[in-house]
């Protein structure tokens, strides 16, 4: 039977998000592309919050929504670029974004509203998906594609 | 003294001519022009490739209803950070090469400082030091301005801006874009005690730093919860607008006790909210200080801000060199 390389969980407060968000960027490295999926409130700048920790990012640097600015950048141990594609309405406009540099550029990226972009995510990605169970709960579903992605998600079994 | 501004850091290609810092020339803001469908109606949504296409039709517009040209100006000012970096080098790109061949003095502006000088535009008189409050779609900054170039930001928000969470909710009741003056209306009719969202304050008690996307989700959690909430819209509006104002207006009034200040300028597209305006005013009156405000197409972003604000760095001898680069955070 094949093995399920999935990894389903739970969070119960948006600082347990943040936290898992930590536990995966430590293990994030150069090139990698983070796809956040999820509805409004799910959680996805609160994992991308963790995630940006997890890349050494400082904590006097917010990490705020880039849904206005589209992208922004930060300095962690490797440049982490947070792209918001809440305001796209089609691929044309992500083409003009020069999404190339980033999808495959000089640091990590982190998208939100990544199911957007479907289509245009490099083959090696980690999906993740963020979903509303209760006030505060969030089921969080881990799907990596790629060797790399499937390491990181079998350590964060462990 | 007459100063060329050009903004293209986020949505809007704009540029402006400003006399004396304080006299507007002219004011063109590329999404305007569109709806005169001057220019093939394009909004330049989002990249510096309709940044591009928009910028010189836009600057020739600006000088002509000014009725001068490039060698009638005494300087240029630009907006260099925070935005995007691509949209940003547009405008500096072209002001480097306008400021070259002609010869000209430029000088780089912080656009949120920028937000600040729609104020002097408004207000010729006003004078530092005061406390300003920048909230727009992208940010929501509480700075204190002890003089002319000398700031000290005291409070940030720490992940959504207001304007991102007032447009957010109404997208997520469909209610159109923007969001803003959307809710700003509908919220009149409606009571805004109704339902109690939460304000969120931070454990450390001495920080003045805001908070929306609590208040956002609260407000999407009520909406999926409650049956038929079409009904109850004016409430849920009116309630959610009432927390986002109430935070506000809490830092601001906290930071303005903290540094003395008798002035209060609002600042951003969020300030033409009727409700922050109405509330902060009654509020700072209450305590003996003047509330400022810019009329609406100052409040949003626009590049005669950009050219008042120039207007007093080149007075000063401060001018930027061709070395200058596009700060995405600044």
């Amino acid at each position: 039977m094949k093995r399920k390389r999935t990894l389903d969980l739970e969070t119960r407060s948006a600082e347990e998000t943040i936290d898992l968000g930590k536990r995966i960027g430590k293990l994030l490295r150069l090139g990698d592309v983070v796809a956040l999926i999820g509805k409004l409130g799910s959680g996805k700048t609160t994992l991308a919050q963790g995630l940006a920790r997890g890349l050494g990012v400082k904590k006097r640097d917010y990490v705020t929504s880039p849904s206005f600015t589209l992208i922004k950048e930060y300095k962690g141990k490797l440049p982490v670029y947070h792209i918001d594609l809440y305001r796209i309405d089609n691929l044309r406009e992500v083409y003009d974004l020069g999404y190339e540099e980033y999808f495959y550029g000089e640091g990590v990226t982190i998208i939100e509203w990544a199911e957007k972009v479907r289509k245009l995510l490099p083959q090696e990605v980690m999906i993740i998906n963020l979903e509303i169970i209760a006030e505060k709960r969030r089921r969080v579903e881990l799907i990596p594609k790629g060797k790399h992605c499937q390491e990181i998600v079998k350590r964060i079994k462990c | 003294m007459l100063v060329l501004g050009i903004e293209t850091s986020c949505d809007e290609t704009a540029a402006s001519v400003v006399k004396g810092g304080k006299e507007i020339l002219s004011n063109i803001v590329a999404s305007q022009v569109a709806i005169h469908r001057k220019f093939w109606g394009v909004v330049p949504e989002l990249a510096s490739r309709k940044h591009l296409e928009l910028i010189n039709p836009i600057i020739s517009e600006a000088l002509s209803r000014a009725e001068i040209g490039f060698s009638d100006l005494d300087g240029i000012a630009v907006t260099y950070g925070p935005g995007l970096v691509g949209a940003l080098l547009v405008g500096l790109s072209t002001t480097k090469a306008i400021a070259y061949s002609n010869n000209l003095p430029f000088v780089g502006i912080n656009h949120l400082e920028g937000h600040i000088y729609a104020n002097y535009l408004e207000y010729p008189s006003l004078k530092p030091p005061l406390l300003s409050l920048i909230v727009s779609g992208g940010h929501s900054d509480l700075v204190y301005v002890k003089d002319h170039g000398i700031y000290e930001v005291m409070g940030r928000t720490r992940d959504d801006a207001p304007g991102e969470a007032f447009d957010k909710i109404a997208k997520f009741l469909k209610l159109g874009y923007p969001g803003g003056p959307i809710i700003d209306e509908l919220a009149k009719k409606g009571n805004p005690k109704a339902i109690p969202f939460p304000r969120v304050s931070f454990k450390a008690k001495e920080t003045l730093d805001f908070s929306f996307s609590g208040v956002k989700t609260a407000v999407i959690d009520y909406i999926t919860k409650i049956q038929d909430p079409g009904s109850r819209i004016q409430d849920i509006v009116a309630s959610f607008q009432e927390a986002v104002v109430d935070m506000l207006i809490k830092n601001t009034l906290r930071a303005a006790k903290m540094k003395g200040v008798k002035r209060i300028v609002l600042a951003g597209g969020v300030a033409a909210n009727s409700r922050l305006r109405e509330r902060l005013r009654e509020e700072a009156e209450a305590r003996g200080i003047r509330l400022f405000y810019p009329r609406e197409e100052l409040c949003t972003d626009n590049a005669a801000m950009i050219a008042c604000c120039g207007h007093y760095k080149l007075k000063e001898g401060i001018r930027s060199d061709l070395s200058l680069n596009a700060v995405a955070n600044l």
